[in-house]
């Protein structure tokens, strides 16, 4: 069961536990996590479900599709670090990671 | 003042979420969302994609959890349809007779898939698809080797057909059009679509006539008017949707083929709001239009409309209407409305499974559709929101990037 931390722009922080094969976004939305929008409900759509991964998990979380960074290329406010969480699968290696979620997603 | 009752009809997609922005705005008072079904806010688009193929479970189809509407304090009240609206008591009935008092009412009702008024239509095997029911009663026909036909060549009728074919179901296409997405997209989309279908086994038949339904108790064809007969185990009517407007056109509010509204989700009677698929919104990027969309992006929009409107905090900026549909391994994304368009730039070759089609009036890029192509559907959004003149021999030019057109639109 990996746990994540999602930290708020506000610097907030609540970790939570998901089940493996769940997306970041679907763990967000279960815990009421604040930022997170994803109204295309994870169809990698609307790039409304924006995080910032941090620094030392980007590794472990692994490049962005095709798809998902073409959408990222056209949203606001990206950085290095930026994914889509309806993108990110939850695994045992992912056990304890950070991720920052933005003021605003529009 | 940020106090008072708030009564939302309808527990979907636009009434889960006007509650919570509610919430999200500082509204103080009590929200209560009445919903016929037993369900809490749950996701329809998966209806027809992933859900239907059996990829996902129906607790992930919820929007929020219950807890979360708790949290919020907001009052779900799930399995209780409201029968009777009263603006001058100021109070909706459900049909257990409890009786909800209002300051505001938000109609969030959606809409009921169109019936076909054919022979044979009440039939067993014929169904529709808008809610979780709906699926559960199609599905364990969806059987490999059965016989399935599709009444409309809609996303939803198509979306189910390469469902359907995943699961090695044989498929026929019925649609009255002479063409696939008629009354959706363009006809270059239509016949690459149409051609998908084909090579994946789909047997599409466009400009059919139905004439009925036949089979005892049970559907077991569907005769055509040039006589042709098309046995089938099990129908599906995807013909489109009426709007859900009845509740709220008996209680003296104004309506017209759906509950009209202005920008701020206002109906014609004060404190009376409607959202989704029930209302007809003016399009602010397509000269204030009055319109009906059948889309998540639309209910979610017209519910932070509404709510701003409700708490008096900064209303939010209309975006570009958007939508999306999968069908085998092709994402569509489509954005604006492309009704009205004088032309149609391709960009990309339709025979790679990646390509968009650009829709401009009068030099404006009005939509875009683009397959596998999620650059020119961003860049599009941004676009159509600017009301950008773009040329079009650079749109079809895929050595110019999307953000070039973009930073020079
Ligand atoms: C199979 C399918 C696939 C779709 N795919 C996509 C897609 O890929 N992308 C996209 O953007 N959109 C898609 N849509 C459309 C999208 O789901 C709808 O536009 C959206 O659900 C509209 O939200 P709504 O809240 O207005 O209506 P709904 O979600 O339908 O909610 C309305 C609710 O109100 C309830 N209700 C009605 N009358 C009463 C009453 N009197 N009292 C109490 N409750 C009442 C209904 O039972 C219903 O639960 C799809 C729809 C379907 C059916
Ligand atoms: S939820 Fe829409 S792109 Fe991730």
């Amino acid at each position: 069961m990996p746990k994540v931390t999602f930290v708020d722009s506000a610097g907030t922080a609540r970790t939570v536990e998901g089940r493996n094969g769940q997306t970041l976004q679907e763990l967000a939305e279960k815990n009421n996590i604040p930022g997170i929008d994803a109204d295309c409900g994870g169809a990698c759509s609307c790039a409304t479900c924006h995080v910032y991964v941090a620094e030392e998990w980007l590794e472990k979380v692994g490049k962005p599709t095709g798809m998902e960074q073409s959408m990222l290329d056209f949203a606001e406010n990206v950085t290095a670090n930026s994914r889509l969480s309806c993108q990110i699968r939850l695994s045992e290696p992912l056990d304890g990671i950070t991720v920052t979620t933005p003021e605003s997603q529009h | 003042m940020l106090e008072g009752r708030v009564v939302v009809v309808g527990a979907g997609q636009a009434g889960g979420e006007v509650a919570i922005q509610l919430r999200r705005m500082g509204w103080q008072g009590h929200v209560t969302v009445l919903g016929a079904e037993t369900a809490p806010p749950y996701q329809r688009p998966p209806l027809s994609k992933k859900y239907l193929a059996g990829q996902m479970a129906t607790d992930d189809l919820w929007l929020r959890p219950r807890e979360t509407f708790a949290e919020e304090r907001i009052a779900l009240g799930t399995g209780e349809r409201v029968v009777h609206a009263d603006l001058d008591a100021r109070a909706v009935t459900t049909g257990d007779g409890e009786v909800h008092a209002f300051d505001h009412l938000v109609f969030a009702t959606g809409s009921t898939p169109r019936r076909i008024a054919l022979p044979g239509a009440e039939l067993g095997g014929v169904h529709v698809l808008r809610s979780i029911t709906d699926v559960d009663g199609l599905r364990p026909a969806l059987l490999p080797g059965a016989r399935l036909v599709i009444v409309g060549a809609g996303y939803i009728g198509l979306e189910v057909a390469a469902v359907a074919r995943g699961l090695d179901v044989a498929v026929t296409v019925l649609e009255a059009a002479p063409r696939v997405l008629a009354r959706v997209t363009g006809p270059e989309m239509s016949a690459f679509y149409d051609q998908v279908h084909r090579d994946a086994g789909v047997d599409v038949r466009t400009g059919a006539r139905l004439e009925a339904f036949e089979g005892d108790g049970q559907v077991a064809a569907v005769r055509l008017a040039d006589g042709q007969r098309i046995e089938a185990d099990v129908v599906l009517v995807a013909i489109g949707i009426v709007p859900d407007d009845a509740l709220a056109r008996a209680s003296g509010v104004h309506c017209e083929d759906g509950i009209v509204v202005d920008a701020d989700a206002r109906t014609s009677a004060p404190g009376v709001y409607a959202i989704g698929d029930c209302a007809r919104r003016p399009l602010v990027h397509y000269d204030r239009r009055l319109s009906r969309l059948e889309s998540v992006h639309n209910a979610l929009e017209q519910a932070k409309l509404a709510a701003a409107a409700i708490t008096g905090a900064p209303r939010p900026t209309e975006e570009t209407p958007w939508f999306w549909s999968d069908q085998y391994d092709l994402k569509l994304q489509i954005a604006g409305i492309s009704a009205g368009a004088d032309r149609v730039v391709l960009r990309g070759d339709p025979g790679t499974r990646r390509f968009a089609a650009f829709s401009l009036a009068a030099g404006r890029l009005i939509a875009v559709d683009a397959v596998n192509a999620p650059a020119e559907f961003m860049a599009g959004r941004k676009l159509i929101a600017q009301r950008a003149e773009v040329a079009p021999e650079r749109l079809a030019d895929t050595s110019v990037s999307m953000k070039d057109i973009l930073g020079a639109g």
